[in-house]
């Protein structure tokens, strides 16, 4: 009985001291530059930006392979980070309004089968089988997972509380008589086309 | 020498540890859609399953048999392979950075993989020294290979193929993987080791 604790025991820590060192020995120097980017990123590896997790893309744009916009969970906030980071341009206009969301259960319709929070990545989402789910709004990233596998498309991503971080200008309203430009100018046009 | 040549070609061929034995159907099914990811995730197991039938003799031959303490052998062997293959992970990482790309994501899953247990723990059973484990590894791992490689192959034709709706896509390479296992016990009537 003891012969088996302390032996199992002392292969556990000598293993994990031989890989501890190794890990010292072994290390791979990453410029220091992609270790910070990395830290900027959300970090959960949703691979929304078309790199296999965050670590590669963070490579990818320290080499500026990638644009600073490459990150929808990110979103501007992060965008301008990077840019500021990086040192580059950067053109907000083209980002689209993707500011940055989080996933919100939408309480009727879900019927609480735990698929969602089985693929969260961060445990952002709360709950237990057949139990109203909750989303924990701070550890969200709005990777977009949970909507996918919703059976029930009962989750789907809101723009979150602002904050100084993340809050923008309002778009201008659109006059009434613009509007009515707007309609008329694309009806002309169906009735172009019709003819 | 002959006798090695016979064990090798036994472990890859008749008793074949995918489609004979039934282990790490996991990366069979889940990696095999490519032949290069095949081609990698093949490289890496070898690499490890060879390293992991080394260790895990050593550690019974050295720990679990003198103390009497078989009992903790499955429990102890799956934490020298966790740490053979993090151990790779590093070297492959720092030595070869081309090498890390090409097998960087298939490296970890290999921690779990059955196949490389199991062979651990035959090798136990069949009470193999070290160079018998080690070939015996070596074998089953470019058996492995040999059938990810092949079945690989066969996915990328079926792409191509034109598969009754019912069965496109998994049904199809799951009735494939069966033909593949019923080829492989062709390879019975060969003198197994």
């Amino acid at each position: 009985m003891l012969a088996a604790i302390v032996a199992l025991a002392l292969l556990g820590l000598g293993l994990g001291y031989l890989l501890g060192v190794a890990a010292i020995h072994l290390r791979v120097e990453e410029p220091e530059i992609v270790q910070e980017i990395e830290a900027l990123l959300p970090g959960t590896n949703c691979g929304q930006c078309g790199f296999p997790g965050c670590p590669a893309g963070a490579k990818a744009l320290a080499e500026g392979s990638a644009p600073v916009t490459l990150c929808p969970p990110g979103g501007k906030p992060l965008a301008e980070a990077l840019a500021a980071k990086l040192g580059v341009e950067l053109d907000l206009a083209a980002m689209g309004d993707d500011s940055p969301k989080v996933a919100q259960v939408i309480e009727e319709q879900c019927i609480g089968c735990t698929r969602c929070f089985k693929v969260c990545p961060t445990d952002a989402i709360v709950g237990a089988p057949k139990q109203l789910h909750n989303v924990i709004s701070d550890a969200c990233t709005g990777c977009n997972k949970c909507t996918d596998i919703c059976p029930t498309m009962g989750i789907k991503l809101c723009r979150p509380k602002a904050t100084l971080a993340n809050w923008q200008w309002p778009k201008p309203a659109i006059t009434p008589a613009q509007a009515l430009n707007d309609i008329k100018s694309v009806d002309d046009d169906d009735r172009q086309e019709a003819v | 020498m002959s006798e090695y040549l016979l064990l090798i070609i036994g472990t890859a061929l008749v008793n074949n540890v995918v489609l004979v034995k039934f282990l790490g159907l996991c990366p069979f099914m889940g990696v095999s859609g490519k032949l290069d990811t095949a081609l990698g995730m093949g490289m890496a197991t070898t690499f490890v399953l060879t390293l992991a039938a080394a260790a895990s003799w050593a550690i019974e031959e050295l720990i679990l048999a003198p103390l009497g303490i078989s009992f903790l052998r499955i429990l102890s062997f799956i934490l020298v392979i966790a740490a053979v293959v993090q151990f790779t992970e590093m070297l492959v990482k720092k030595t070869s950075p081309v090498l890390y790309q090409l097998l960087g994501i298939f490296l970890p899953l290999i921690t779990t993989n059955c196949a490389v247990l199991g062979v651990a723990l035959l090798n136990v059973q069949e009470g193999n020294g070290f160079v018998d484990s080690l070939l015996y590894g070596m074998g089953s791992a470019l058996g492995f290979s040999l059938v990810m490689v092949i079945f690989a192959g066969l996915r990328e034709r079926l792409e191509y193929a034109e598969v009754p709706e019912t069965f496109a896509g998994t049904p199809v390479a799951f009735i494939v993987a069966g033909l593949l296992s019923m080829a492989f016990m062709g390879f019975a009537g060969l003198p197994s080791h």
